[in-house]
């Protein structure tokens, strides 16, 4: 279904950026179809779609990054060639990027005289960073050094960077992704207040939610090309989805409760492990427990441990004590990857390329790569190519891998087409517990739900799932239980269902006593 | 300002023209050195090239010398397909002659049957054990392998010395440091060709190095052991993932490398010289490095590539005896020789930009 554009309750308002017939190439590939886009002053505009829809390339082209081959931009009705970024800040167009460019090591004021016009004192700019902070309500402290700040506070610093330079347009491209809730919160309310001061905002995102939370339109791109504008106010998210994806999206139900207590298949008790390096998070007495049937969800912001946890529930890391982890009761807390999967656990690590998948090979001897062990496809130590090739072809049949070629290398495929393939090679080995991080991390829509929907299609087998992620929609879509890891330590494991967002940000934010006295005051 | 920027796409043309590109620009700058130094380029690129593979016998010396590169650079691919540079092939090689020539003289009477196959298993053995020492410092203590393995192979050529001139030296040798002649059954008989007779110094030692060679690529292919190499080398966290252990691979290959470099030299000294020397080697274990690049890391091709180097190496005999040109200058050729290689794996692999400078805008800040 696509919504005709409705005309804007805005129309009052001036439009500031209009961009008509916008095409780009890169070699074959198309990566802006005529997409026509149109913004108001003060105006908060989402631009949707999927990874790879042209969303990045599209904004790269009005912030003066790249040009287009053909169409028009016109900037307060002039049409305007934007040459360069600089050339785009004199115009008065800024741009939050998703990584941020700060100096760890210097102060806030510092990292934001750095992308000013020399001649303006520090204690000069100080000044107008508190006044603009309390303004707009951002909490950036211009003498704290950025190592001391969260990704939040981060990420404002890199707004007030933007917003020092006047913009009558900012754009931010998927703010929201290293956030808490709360965080989001606050985000949204300090873009809330821009607007009211007659500020655009160009808002990337792919999650629904925020944008009918946020926006007052949004236009939606897919595989390059302009959909459809929509007032995201008459939308709902599952309508956005389909405009998104060209595609009627399924619907994952809110998941029941597994009925009872079944057996725990996967125990980890007082799982300890120093840092291994300076950057390294220690885990500080992990413990909890898988049950069959369940996807117990591990929440929380990266860099507090899941690549720690992850790497000793492989088996990449091991301790030395007893008893530590057990599967089926069996202590496996001292034994290898190949012998853990043996005993029956399948595992996906977050990063796909080099850790999950060799990119140089093909996904025959991917396949092989966590089979081999297993006993079918190697004998008296030969490998049976044959088989490998099958098995590759089965995964990638079964889960909907879309390949270039018969047996590609794991590089040719894309970042979703490969994420299928390594869950998909572990979920067809039905695991008793099946380990992942970050299941859907990078993937498209439809190439999501899919793998959600095996996971659950596994648990509901009667396999424990243990699933890290950082995407709270994600949690609460699929894991019957949820647990926080902050800092190497874990919370107790609760039932998703009764968790609200708000209990699980504070957790995520490291305030376990506050997380407590919320959850008092809504009993 | 010149940057490289990886290719996204290697094609296969430019993989298969790149050793025949640099093969050919040594060519080139080699001849433009013979010239320089006084040679005529053409005569002397006819000594190196030609003239060493004009008749029959001579072509079938070119395997004989070919002999133990190919055998060596077998097991070196692996070591270098997993990341581990082993760079003490030649002290691997002698410690192999010298455990191989213990069996052959301490029991010389051995019949042919147990003695063949009792010195291929010790020289195997002692290039290995050479290697190990490397390798287990590496898993151990994590020192770096390229040092320790090439450090061993002087304490190796030191050690092959003081026994052939000491505890193991043929009394009645008038005092040259020379062990005494290996029993019939401990060498290694020429091949008698059907209607021609014996071809060169053509020995049976030169179809044991084709048939390793078929051997490595098919482990290397086709097993698991293999797999674990290549999965090592290319991605060493998705190797953790798989469960191999690094530190299993990292002595496997050395192992081998080490194994195979032992075999060469019990092959050397059983085919070829026949008893112990101080120089049993021509330096074939640092020749075999290059063997194994310009193979590309693939043991079919290291047949190939050991041919090629080995008909250089004859060249420079060749243009020695016709030309009189210094000893020096064929290392200079083998040395441009891995240069060009190195240089078109870069390029193979990398694009080359040229860009200015970006001015530095100093001018205006030295003012203020």
């Amino acid at each position: 279904m696509i919504a005709t554009p409705r005309p804007s309750r805005n129309q009052s308002r001036s439009v500031l950026l209009n961009a008509s017939g916008i095409c780009k190439h890169f070699g074959d590939f198309t990566a802006n179809d005529d997409v026509s886009f149109s913004i108001g002053e003060g105006e908060i505009h989402a631009l949707l779609g999927e990874n790879g829809a042209g969303k990045s390339t599209f904004v790269k082209m009005v912030y003066g990054l790249l040009q287009p081959d053909s169409g028009q931009i016109e900037w307060r009705g002039q049409p305007t060639v934007i040459r360069s970024p600089q050339h785009a800040r004199e115009l008065g167009i800024g741009m939050v990027f998703q990584h941020f460019s700060l100096f760890q090591a210097l102060t806030v004021a510092e990292n934001i005289a750095l992308a000013l016009p020399p001649g303006e004192s520090l204690a000069d700019l100080a000044d107008r960073v508190r006044r603009m902070s309390a303004e707009y309500g951002i909490g950036v402290d211009p003498d704290a050094r950025v190592h001391n700040l969260s990704v939040g506070q981060q990420q404002r610093v890199e707004i007030v960077r933007c917003l020092l330079q006047d913009p009558s347009l900012l754009i931010m491209d998927e703010p929201t992704s290293v956030l808490t809730p709360q965080e989001t919160g606050q985000l949204f309310d300090v873009l809330r207040r821009f607007s009211e001061a007659g500020v655009a905002i160009l808002f990337i995102s792919h999650k629904l939610e925020e944008i009918r939370a946020l926006t007052e339109r949004a236009t939606v791109l897919r595989r390059g090309r302009n959909v459809g504008t929509v007032d995201t106010a008459g939308q709902s998210s599952k309508q956005l989805a389909e405009m998104m994806v060209g595609d009627s999206v399924g619907d994952i139900a809110g998941q029941a409760r597994p009925d009872g207590q079944t057996t725990a298949l996967l125990e980890v008790a007082s799982l300890v492990r120093p840092a291994g390096t300076a950057f390294a998070t220690p885990l500080r007495q992990i413990s909890f427990a898988a049950r069959a049937g369940e996807v117990l969800g591990i929440a929380g912001i990266a860099g507090n441990g899941q690549d720690e946890l992850m790497e000793a529930l492989i088996g990449e890391w091991r301790g030395r004590d007893a008893d530590v982890i057990r599967i089926d009761g069996v202590d496996i807390t001292r034994e290898g990857p190949s012998r853990r999967r043996q005993l029956g656990l399948g595992f996906v690590p977050e990063e796909r390329n080099g850790h999950a998948a060799v990119p140089n090979m093909t996904l025959a001897d991917n396949a092989l790569l966590t089979s081999h062990s297993l006993g079918r496809v190697v004998t008296r130590g030969l490998v049976d190519a044959d088989a490998t090739r099958a098995m590759a072809a089965e995964v990638a049949g079964a889960f909907d891998v879309r390949l270039p070629q018969e047996n590609p290398m794991a590089s040719a495929l894309s970042g979703g087409n490969l994420q299928k393939f390594v869950v998909g090679r572990e979920i067809s080995k039905r695991p008793r517990v099946f380990i992942v991080s970050q299941p859907t991390w990078g993937v498209d829509v439809g190439a999501a739900l899919s793998i959600r929907t095996a996971i659950l299609d596994l648990a509901a087998s009667g396999s424990a799932v243990v699933m890290i992620s950082q995407d709270l929609e994600e949690i609460f879509t699929i894991s019957h239980r949820v647990a926080v890891l902050y800092d190497g330590a874990l919370s107790e494991a609760m039932v998703t269902a009764d968790v609200t967002p708000e209990r699980l940000g504070l957790l995520m934010g490291g305030s376990a006593a506050a997380a407590g006295l919320a959850a008092e005051a809504q009993a | 300002m010149i940057s490289l920027t990886p290719r996204k796409e290697i094609p296969l043309t430019l993989t298969l023209m790149t050793p025949l590109v640099a093969i050919a620009l040594t060519l080139v700058v080699g001849a433009a050195i013979f010239g320089i130094l006084g040679y005529d380029p053409l005569a002397a690129l006819y000594q190196f090239f030609i003239a060493p593979v004009s008749r029959p016998d001579q072509v079938a010396d070119l395997f004989v010398k070919a002999c133990p590169l190919i055998i060596i650079a077998s097991g070196l691919v692996f070591a270098y397909r997993a990341n581990v540079w082993n760079i003490g092939a030649e002290g691997q090689l002698i410690l192999g002659a010298m455990a191989a020539g213990f069996v052959a003289l301490t029991w010389p009477n051995l019949p042919g049957p147990v003695m063949m196959p009792a010195m291929i298993i010790a020289g195997m053995l002692g290039g290995l054990a050479w290697g190990m020492i490397p390798a287990l410092l590496k898993t151990r203590f994590n020192t770096n392998e390229i040092l320790v393995s090439l450090m061993l192979t002087y304490v190796a050529v030191l050690f092959i010395d003081w026994t052939v001139r000491g505890p193991w030296r043929d009394p009645m040798s008038f005092g040259f440091p020379l062990t005494p002649m290996y029993a019939d059954a401990a060498l290694i008989s020429r091949v008698e060709l059907p209607g021609i007779g014996r071809l060169g110094q053509l020995h049976w030692g030169v179809a044991g190095a084709l048939i390793f060679a078929l051997a490595a690529w098919f482990m290397l292919s086709r097993s698991i052991l293999g797999f674990q190499v290549k999965v090592m080398g290319d991605a060493p966290r998705a190797g953790r993932f798989a469960g191999f252990s690094p530190a299993m691979v990292t002595i496997m290959v050395m192992g081998i490398s080490g194994g195979a470099a032992g075999l060469a030299g019990m092959v050397e000294v059983s085919a070829n010289i026949g008893q112990l020397q101080p120089d049993i080697s021509f330096g074939y274990g640092f020749t075999a490095i290059i063997v194994a690049f310009l193979a590309r890391l693939n043991p079919l091709a290291v047949i190939i590539a050991g041919l090629v180097v080995a008909l250089a190496e004859l060249g420079g005999d060749s243009a020695q005896i016709a030309l009189a040109m210094p000893k020096v200058v064929t290392g200079v050729f083998k040395g441009i020789l891995l240069f060009m290689l190195l240089a078109g794996e870069t390029f193979n692999r990398y694009h080359v930009t040229f860009s200015l400078p970006h001015r530095a805008r100093m001018q205006g800040d030295s003012d203020a």
